[in-house]
């Protein structure tokens, strides 16, 4: 039988600890005293890490991102009924039916709702201060989440609801909804 | 179905950040304290209980999957069955309900239902995005995925329609901070005013810091009975107070992830499909929707939940509820938001759409007999989130749902002052409860109706 390993090979990783305490005696016993200590031990941290890649496929709904840098904005509609989706959306929740693209570049458009988000997620933190809005198109049953550039977000104010928009497209494309944005008219 | 009874809860205690316990033994904290109610050893309960549901909403907090499993096992429950359930900021609720379902079903005779969340193992706001992939990582997350955004921009559509203030939205965190003083298991026990919380730093306008619940480390559990396993654990020796504690109403709401998939429907679709029964027999209630549809209201839209209303019209149908206001005696529901409470008075049917803010305002959900330091016009008729809610107590997203049944069955147990040290938020004479649960921006939503068994 070969030489099998016995050690492991110590790294250059991991962590320089001093003096993490431990209670003294004897090897092969733990007396009152020592439980009494382990049991009001400082709870021990670690960093862990969790980074992971996915590979994304918009799948049925990637005519909405190819129009997107194009310059158009697409929305989903349903041809017997009309009723139309700001997002896309594959089939229609009413009848089941599949849904045909309209294209809504043009469309009267409006401010729904928005916030400013002075605090946000860990991705998002550096573009804070940004405003979401939801729009609202002439002739589309529902909204569309977006950006909203063009007024300060450090006077928000009620009034910016109604208000006319008109959306603007990235020049380089990133192939996210943020590809589209919206700002006053 | 059977009947099913509340018969224990326990709570851990809510905090920041507990370095000090691996989620499970967290658990086994609330878990030792519900069977330690009942006054039966570990091993007495361990032998009589069927089975189990686990409640938590996050792997990514864990960095583990299936911890459901890891508690089951710390429990010492295994081989008997159990199952994790997940609906967002609603699990526990979700979960409080599967497990209400296998004894009503006949599955089980005893069955506990345990959660929990351990938020602290991020920082803020990687929490905070955490928290948004529940929402449509195609087209929502990418925007700006941040859930504070998400319902401050309900609440602005709320103000624009029904010229909700941002005053109103103060007087819920007032009244549910200055609640949880009382409770000790609550995170936070302070006494704000209306001014510190327009004061407190704008998270995401208009909502401040102290609109909005906060990350919490936590676990509840609660140990649900048919008559046979109300019998088999007092044959065994448990102590069940009398009379029991029943529930009489479950009911669930769904709707879109994405909010602004949500429809606006007609008045005639709104009066048929979501009115309560209250609303669709008057006659002025029907002439004031039909004004405000004239008016260019439209429903659910992004101001309103009509899975919450669902849910609510649904258990109360089951529990016999005609008018919530007044025949419950008190409701915990989920307040991630200031805004988010008085939407849901109006989806609960507590008030009308449209009349939340004021609603807020008057008095009627404040608990009897603490000094909020406000001008309240009405007196107390059905306290709301006498506990401190989600926004005093925590929101360990896993076991709230279930803080919250357990905190309602203390309630009409009338053992609040046993559990608290103090009876102050005990709600006198409490005969029937409702629990509310909510996830995402109104996505799934649970309502359970606690009554006491006379």
């Amino acid at each position: 039988m070969a030489d099998l390993p016995t050690q492991r090979d110590e790294t250059l990783g991991g962590y320089i600890v001093h003096n993490i305490p431990f209670p003294a005696g004897p090897a092969g016993t733990i007396d009152a005293q020592m439980q009494a200590f382990l049991k009001s031990l400082t709870p021990i941290s670690i960093e862990q890490e969790y980074k992971i890649t996915y590979l994304h496929s918009y799948a049925q709904d990637s005519p909405w991102f190819a129009a997107l840098t194009n310059r158009r904005l697409l929305a989903s509609q349903n041809p017997q009924s009309g009723y139309t989706y700001a997002n896309p959306r594959g089939h229609d929740m009413y009848s089941g039916e599949n849904t045909v693209w309209i294209d809504i570049t043009d469309r009267k458009a409006s401010i729904h709702a928005f916030t400013v988000c002075y605090f946000g997620s860990e991705e998002f933190l550096p573009e804070t201060p940004f405003i979401l809005a939801l729009i609202e198109f002439e002739g589309v049953d529902t909204l569309l989440l977006t950006r909203l550039l063009g007024v300060d977000p450090f006077t928000p104010t009620l009034d910016w609801i109604g208000m006319e928009v008109t959306p603007r497209f990235l020049r380089n494309s990133k192939l996210k909804p943020t590809d589209v944005y919206f700002i006053p008219k | 179905m059977r009947p099913v009874y509340v018969v224990s809860g326990g709570v851990s205690k809510f905090a920041k950040s507990r370095p000090d316990k691996t989620f499970q033994a967290i658990v086994k904290e609330a878990y030792d304290y519900a069977i330690a109610d009942l006054s039966i050893d570990f091993p007495t309960f361990t032998h009589l209980v069927d089975g189990s549901v686990a409640s938590y909403f996050s792997d990514h907090f864990t960095r583990q999957l299936m911890a459901g499993i890891m508690v089951q096992d710390y429990l010492g429950l295994c081989p008997k069955p159990g199952h994790r359930v997940e609906g967002g900021g609603a699990t526990g609720g979700l979960c409080f309900q599967e497990a209400w379902k296998s004894v009503a079903s006949g599955h089980m005779d005893v069955c506990v239902a345990y959660g929990f969340e351990t938020m602290s193992h991020v920082e803020t706001w990687k929490g905070n995005e955490f928290i948004a992939l529940a929402s449509d990582v195609s087209f929502d997350y990418p925007v700006g995925g941040f859930y504070s955004g998400y319902y401050a921009m309900m609440v602005t559509r709320h103000m624009k329609e029904y010229d909700t203030t941002v005053e109103q939205m103060a007087y819920v965190s007032v009244k549910n901070h200055i609640n949880a003083y009382h409770n000790p298991y609550a995170q936070k026990r302070n006494r704000y005013t209306v001014e510190d919380v327009r004061n407190a730093p704008m998270v995401a306008w208009p909502l401040t810091r102290l609109d909005i619940c906060v990350m919490s480390d936590g676990a509840a559990c609660t140990i649900l009975a048919s008559e046979e396993g109300v019998h088999r654990l007092e044959s065994a020796g448990a102590n069940i107070p009398r009379p029991l504690v029943k529930i009489t109403g479950i009911g669930r709401g769904t709707d879109a992830m994405r909010m602004a998939d949500r429809p606006h429907v007609s008045y005639d679709d709104f009066m048929e499909n979501y009115a309560t029964e209250q609303e669709r027999n008057s006659e002025e209630t029907r002439e004031y929707y039909a004004q405000l549809w004239e008016h260019g209201t439209r429903y659910p839209g992004v101001h309103s939940f009509r899975a919450g209303r669902t849910a609510g019209n649904m258990a109360y149908r089951m529990a016999g509820i005609h008018d919530p206001l007044h025949e419950l005696d008190f409701i915990e529901l989920h307040d991630a938001y200031t805004s988010s409470e008085i939407q849901t008075y109006e989806d609960l049917g507590l008030c009308r759409y449209g009349e939340g803010g004021p609603f807020a305002q008057s008095g009627k959900v404040f608990m009897p007999g603490i000094d909020y330091g406000l001008d309240l016009a009405s007196a107390p008729v059905c306290p709301v989130n006498p506990s401190g809610g989600l926004i005093a107590c925590g929101h360990p997203v896993g076991a709230t749902g279930l803080m919250q049944a357990v905190f309602a069955a203390w309630q009409i147990q009338g053992t609040i002052g046993k559990h608290f040290k103090d009876s102050t938020l005990q709600v006198k004479d409490a005969r029937h409860g409702a629990i509310h649960s909510h996830a995402g921006t109104g996505t799934y939503v649970t309502v359970s109706i606690l009554a006491r068994e006379d």
